[in-house]
């Protein structure tokens, strides 16, 4: 067991500098940073004394062997357009990425799973119909386009949601919280809801596929024979059985959501991580960049690690082929 | 019993306090599609910077509504000599901290302005000499005569030395500072409005400030500033009432904004001129299917490709009617003399004569290089040209990338690769000398060049250059404009760039808001007014 942890978290360094070797052969065709920080009739003098003070005319292979030198230290640079340290824009703007995150995965969990087996129950009822439609309509719509429908819709329409921002926050120490104001919390609600509805979608098709399975398994048929009341068979029986896989697909589906924020970040002017990095990109701003962009891979390869654990833990079977194995 | 009764007092005066202070006036909320990154004022020179920090900060000379430059924090000045100015400095201004403000803040400033890590060293030459004659007076001694010294100082903001000195900000925070500097998360300057709260990229606060040396021409409380980059969020957020005024509004959003209840779209022409340029300085195009020869280089294939050009069909098609079509290189707004000057007509006969003539009756092909998100419609602007000049048999490859990677292609750091090309400018000075000068100007070094720096085409003309440094030293202002007149002319005879337009300003206001628009697109709501809620 202790092996196997170890070999995977080996395995997740190894594709934590996979990512870092790459994203960095990528930033030479982002654009010359010092672009983006001068003004355009700024003297070649000037350009290549910041170029060498960035260490941009060093070779790739260097700059990034002095990223990995610092990160290992927690020193992740000075962005370039904010000449702020990275680890604080970073801290500074995770609080809004992960409350968002966490209430879209929330509205998708909930929403999705009852959506899921009503339409699994009554599967010819109109609503059943409707949930259908809604779904295809979550995985086929873009994000952003979903966003600035509701945006028309509920801001400038019916005004009653704001368009953008976090509303009013609520410092906590270091973290950020717009759950304790009422605009904080009607900020969060079409994000949230255009962040999930992907998810929703998708947990929805699995929680209705399950639900069907479960329903034709003997079990039920003989909890209906012992004449335990359909709420009792449907909810304590057949639902709690239809969840393992849902958790494990909405646990995986949590790094997606937290990289996928980007567009969502853009279209509401949420001011997280995602926003952050995308204004970077725009900008050249490499630090801001490299230090998203394995945070990402990070929270990828930790999620991904915990699951691995967590299922040779469930179910011994994948243990014994682990030990087999070698 | 003591102690209660002053504390009842105590916060008795505090509630008249709270009540007499300038609680009343509005708040003004202000979006913009860019963010605000630092309060150094010395570390980025941008315009919309120079805007948000002009609301804190103050230069010694200002420009006013119509650009006029008048007495800001110099009462007066002169030169007694060429190249001597004397500058007579407000007395009685304060800092936000109370500091009063002398000639040793604006000493303080303008070493600071010219040292390392600064992106404002053109505001005053290296060698320039500054002394404080006494405490409200200040000679600049320069080693050669500029009588358009003063042409950038109303972003040159003046810093307060002994602020600055507290807090270990004496110099600009350079690019590659791994401590943030305390000026670029704090501002103390002598402006209308003071800085409440600062969270780059998320949020600014500015607040008024009560001691103002000056009449405030506003009646607001305080800006509440967010960036909202996304075009269609801020065009909502205007529309539902969130924010007050936005910038820019999308051309293809103007007549929605404009037929919403709640807003209005304040537009007029910007000073930024958009032109299209071609590569004359190489012997063979780095990007084109002629080998051995540049076809630019033949003055008959600039005139036809001048000449194949709509400029109003650009005007009335991709920009709906927001452009001024130009016949300079300057915005009217900022030569006097621009009326003399008419843009050639468009000509697609004459066009295909002269490309025949010059020996490419079935045209050729050549590369445009093009950004996608820095002009008003740029791409769609090329897009245009493309099918324009596919009428006179040139096949136009079109390049259109984002502006950090386009700037990084054509500039000079990467070397000016580029065959053909469209860029915007405004000169900083606002004055022509800059744009004969620095686009105009044949590039005096190949590598660096100075003069000529964003000439990213290579035109030149030596005559065009001799005027130009007249231009630089002329004092007579009806001679000046003369002189400058000459060199446009040999440069339109040239054929050297082609001029398109000046992009319209689109401002969303709400109808509740009164503010002044000026045509170098900065907003300032120190002009601004906002109706009671």
């Amino acid at each position: 067991m202790l092996a196997f942890t170890v070999r995977r978290a080996i395995q997740a360094i190894g594709v934590m500098i996979a990512v870092g070797i790459i994203s960095f052969s990528m930033f030479r065709f982002a654009g010359d940073p010092v672009n983006q920080m001068v003004s355009m009739d700024t003297s070649g003098a000037e350009r290549a004394a910041i170029r060498q003070s960035l260490g941009l005319d060093d070779p790739v292979i260097v700059q990034f062997g002095r990223y990995v030198a610092n990160a290992a230290q927690f020193k992740f640079g000075v962005s370039y357009q904010f000449r702020l340290p990275v680890s604080q824009l970073l801290s500074e703007r995770m609080p809004a990425t992960l409350e968002l995150a966490i209430c879209a995965t929330i509205f998708a969990m909930v929403c999705g799973i009852l959506m899921g087996v009503y339409s699994a129950l009554r599967r010819d009822s109109w609503l059943t119909h409707a949930f259908q439609a809604i779904s295809l309509i979550g995985i086929s719509l873009p994000t952003f386009l979903i966003g600035i429908l509701l945006i028309y819709l509920f801001s400038v329409t019916l005004g009653w949601l704001p368009s953008f921002g976090r509303g009013e926050v609520v410092r906590i120490g270091w973290w950020t919280t717009g759950l304790l104001t009422l605009s904080g919390l009607k900020a969060l609600i079409m994000p949230s809801v255009t962040l999930g509805l992907f998810q929703l979608t998708l947990i929805m098709r699995l929680v209705r596929a399950e639900m069907l399975e479960v329903m034709r398994t003997d079990y039920i048929r003989f909890a209906r024979a012992r004449g335990l009341t359909t709420r009792a068979i449907h909810f304590g029986h057949a639902l709690r059985n239809t969840l393992v896989p849902v958790i494990t697909v909405a646990g995986l589906q949590f790094g997606s959501v937290i990289a996928f924020a980007i567009i969502t970040e853009t279209v509401f002017q949420w001011p997280g991580m995602g926003l952050l990095f995308v204004q970077a990109v725009q900008n050249v701003d490499i630090p801001i960049m490299a230090a998203y962009l394995m945070m990402v891979s990070l929270i990828f390869v930790t999620i991904n690690l915990v699951v691995d654990i967590l299922y040779t833990i469930v179910d011994p079977r994948l243990r014994s082929t682990v030990s087999r194995a070698h | 019993m003591s102690v209660g009764r002053s504390l009842f007092a105590a916060t008795l005066a505090g509630i008249l306090a709270l009540t007499l202070s300038p609680a009343s006036g509005q708040t003004l909320r202000y979006a913009n599609q860019g963010e605000l990154k630092s309060l150094d004022p010395y570390t980025l020179n941008e315009s919309t910077t120079h805007a948000h920090l002009g609301h804190v900060y103050e230069g010694l000379v200002e420009r006013d509504k119509d650009l006029k430059i008048i007495p800001a924090l110099a009462e007066s000045w002169e030169t007694p000599e060429p190249t001597r100015w004397r500058f007579h400095l407000r007395k009685g201004v304060k800092f936000h901290n109370g500091d009063p403000f002398t000639a040793d803040d604006v000493v303080f400033s303008a070493e600071r302005v010219r040292a390392q890590g600064s992106n404002l060293l053109n505001r005053l030459p290296a060698d320039a000499k500054v002394v404080k004659v006494d405490d409200y007076t200040v000679d600049f001694i320069l080693s050669s005569p500029n009588p358009i010294l003063i042409g950038q100082w109303d972003v040159w903001y003046i810093m307060d030395k002994k602020w600055a000195e507290a807090n270990n900000a004496v110099a600009p925070t350079p690019a590659a500072a791994t401590t943030p500097s305390y000026a670029s998360l704090h501002a103390n300057g002598t402006g209308p409005f003071m800085i409440d709260s600062h969270q780059p990229g998320v949020k600014t606060v500015f607040k008024a400030n009560p001691n103002y040396w000056k009449k405030p021409e506003h009646n607001l409380k305080e800006i509440v500033f967010t960036p909202i980059a996304s075009d269609a969020t801020r065009v909502a957020a205007l529309l539902s009432g969130e924010v007050d005024v936005i910038e820019p509004v999308p051309i293809q959003d103007i007549q929605r904004v404009n037929a919403s209840p709640n807003a209005t779209v304040l537009s007029g022409p910007e000073l930024r001129t958009i032109f299209i340029g071609m590569d004359q300085s190489r012997d063979e195009l780095l990007f084109s299917n002629i080998k051995g020869k540049n076809p630019f280089q033949d003055i008959r294939v600039r005139e036809a490709f001048y000449k194949a050009i709509d400029v109003e069909l650009i005007k009335n098609r991709v920009m709906r009617g927001l452009s001024t079509p130009s016949a300079l290189m300057i915005a009217p707004e900022l030569y006097p003399l621009s009326k003399e000057f008419t843009r050639p007509k468009f000509d697609l006969d004459g066009a295909k004569k002269l490309l025949t003539e010059a020996g490419y009756p079935d045209g050729f092909e050549v590369t445009m290089d093009c950004p996608n998100d820095r002009y008003v419609n740029d791409a769609a602007i090329c897009q245009a040209v493309v099918g324009m000049l596919a009428r006179v048999g040139v096949k136009v490859n079109l390049l259109a990338q984002p502006k950090a990677q386009y700037f990084a292609k054509v500039l000079k750091p990467g070397g000016y690769k580029t065959s053909f090309f469209l860029l915007g400018w405004t000169p900083a000075t606002m004055d022509s000398q800059n744009v004969l000068h620095d686009i105009m100007g044949c590039r005096d070094d190949p590598k660096d060049p100075n003069r000529g720096e964003a000439n990213l085409g290579g035109y030149c003309n030596k005559q065009l250059d001799e005027l130009t440094d007249k231009v630089l030293v002329e004092p007579d202002m009806t001679k000046r404009n003369l002189l400058i007149k000459q060199a446009f002319e040999i440069g339109n005879k040239d054929w050297a760039y082609i001029p398109l337009h000046q992009q319209a300003l689109a401002w969303g206001v709400s109808k509740k808001v009164k503010l002044v628009q000026r045509a170098d697109n900065q907003v300032l709501l120190y002009w601004a007014t906002k109706q009671e809620e």
